[in-house]
């Protein structure tokens, strides 16, 4: 076992891990942090998504090992300071950008990333961002419009869902 | 996964000396590596992380002229740090997976891996690159052996991959959607000496070259250039997402394109 030592959501934690240990496993096991999702296990569906030094990655494909120092940022660290969704968060509620909720998790922390390098984006370049986020209920367009809203831009020319 | 333990070194020589053990594996962004181990399809007793390296990250211009990119530098940063150096190579990384993988997979692991339907064999391929290692220099035209295969020696790391700026460059990559690799992926480069064209996601020999389309390009920089030239659906892959033939075919198509594109 390993000693490793982060920041998440701008908290020091630490833990003993085996080398095989992945990130997710580390944050929903170890650190009882169950918003970060497992869907697929195999780094296609995005529902782990995280950010690692403001970075998105996805969870299930990077060990806790390799996040030893890093600043860590996950779904639960989302919310306002007063518990109150944030204007991503609160988009997806308004435009009913989610429906069994699943993937919403990666969904957010996605777009928070694109948001943050870009913070009016097409609706082209919302849909290319989220190519490695699957969604299973909404068929994307809810998802697209509420990133889009919480940008700030219209969001009536995007296709009704 | 089976157990292993992780070894996260500080430099190149440190790795270098983790990775003696024959036992020992080097871990790039793990973006394969990672899903690979999940699968038992290797077993590791350890992996020693390149991704703390600081002297393999990053991207520059050498003296002369050429891109140089550290071995652990990941797609994302290359999409945005080779932009205004060499646009082509920015944008082939920028389409790699997705962009949590982009933020994790680095140049060094894809060329190490060589899969055969990687992006960044045909940009090295098609660029003239040469892969320095932590023991020699390779030529691209050297490195790649065929699927998953390549000069590297065990324990050996790519530290750095330098790629002459071509006059003109573009690639096409004809996506499987699935799995966002390249069913086809054509890199096209115009230097002053001449075109490459180098063919990725199409060959059972994993990425090459297109040398009959190189020479009429060379001439005549234009898809109509290409005229009645075709590769060979003969040792073509063929799967449930393409034929042999429809590969081939890929081929001609994307390698049009990519000239178009590169103007």
């Amino acid at each position: 076992m390993t000693k490793v030592t982060m920041t998440v959501n701008g908290k020091a934690v630490s833990g003993d891990v085996e080398g095989r240990t992945l990130l997710v496993d580390f944050l929903r096991s170890d650190l009882r942090m169950t918003g970060t999702h497992v869907g697929c296990d195999t780094s296609q569906c995005g529902a782990c998504v995280v950010h690692v030094d403001g970075a998105a990655v996805k969870a299930c494909t990077m060990f806790a090992i390799e996040a030893d120092g890093a600043a860590v940022g996950t779904i639960e660290g989302q919310a306002n300071a007063d518990g109150s969704l944030n204007v991503i968060q609160q988009a997806f509620q308004d435009h009913h950008g989610l429906q069994c909720g699943f993937c919403t998790p990666g969904m957010v922390m996605s777009a928070a990333a694109l948001l943050q390098e870009n913070p009016t984006p097409t609706e082209a370049e919302i849909r290319e961002y989220l190519e490695g986020n699957i969604c299973r209920c909404t068929g994307y367009h809810n998802i697209v419009k509420a990133i889009m809203a919480a940008s700030g831009q219209d969001v009536s020319a995007i296709a009704a869902a | 996964m089976y157990a292993f333990e992780i070894e996260r070194p500080a430099t190149i020589a440190d790795a270098v000396a983790a990775l003696q053990d024959e036992d020992a594996q080097a871990l790039g962004g793990g973006q394969t590596l990672i899903p690979t181990l999940k699968a038992r399809l290797a077993m590791p007793a350890t992996l020693v992380s390149l991704t703390g390296i600081g002297e393999m990250k990053g991207v520059c211009l050498s003296d002369e002229g050429a891109l140089c990119i550290g071995g652990a530098t990941t797609h994302g940063t290359v999409a945005q740090e080779a932009a205004a150096l060499y646009p082509a190579l920015a944008a082939l990384a920028g389409h790699i997976g997705d962009p949590a993988v982009r933020n994790r997979g680095t140049i060094g692991g894809s060329l190490a891996n060589n899969d055969p339907s990687a992006c960044y064999p045909a940009a090295a391929l098609g660029s003239g690159a040469t892969i320095i290692t932590n023991a020699r220099t390779i030529a691209a035209d050297d490195y790649f052996q065929g699927m998953f295969a390549t000069a590297l020696d065990a324990g050996e790391v790519i530290t750095e991959v330098r790629l002459p700026i071509p006059q003109a460059a573009n690639y096409q990559k004809f996506v499987q959607p699935a799995s966002r690799f390249a069913l086809v992926g054509v890199y096209v480069a115009k230097y002053a000496d001449g075109v490459r064209v180098a063919v990725t996601g199409a060959s059972e020999s994993g990425v090459f070259r297109w040398t009959e389309a190189e020479a009429a390009l060379s001439a005549d920089f234009s898809a109509a250039a290409l005229g009645d030239l075709g590769v060979s659906a003969e040792g073509m892959i063929g799967d449930l997402h393409g034929t042999p033939a429809y590969r081939a075919h890929l081929v001609k198509v994307m390698t049009g394109r990519a000239v178009t594109a590169a103007g």
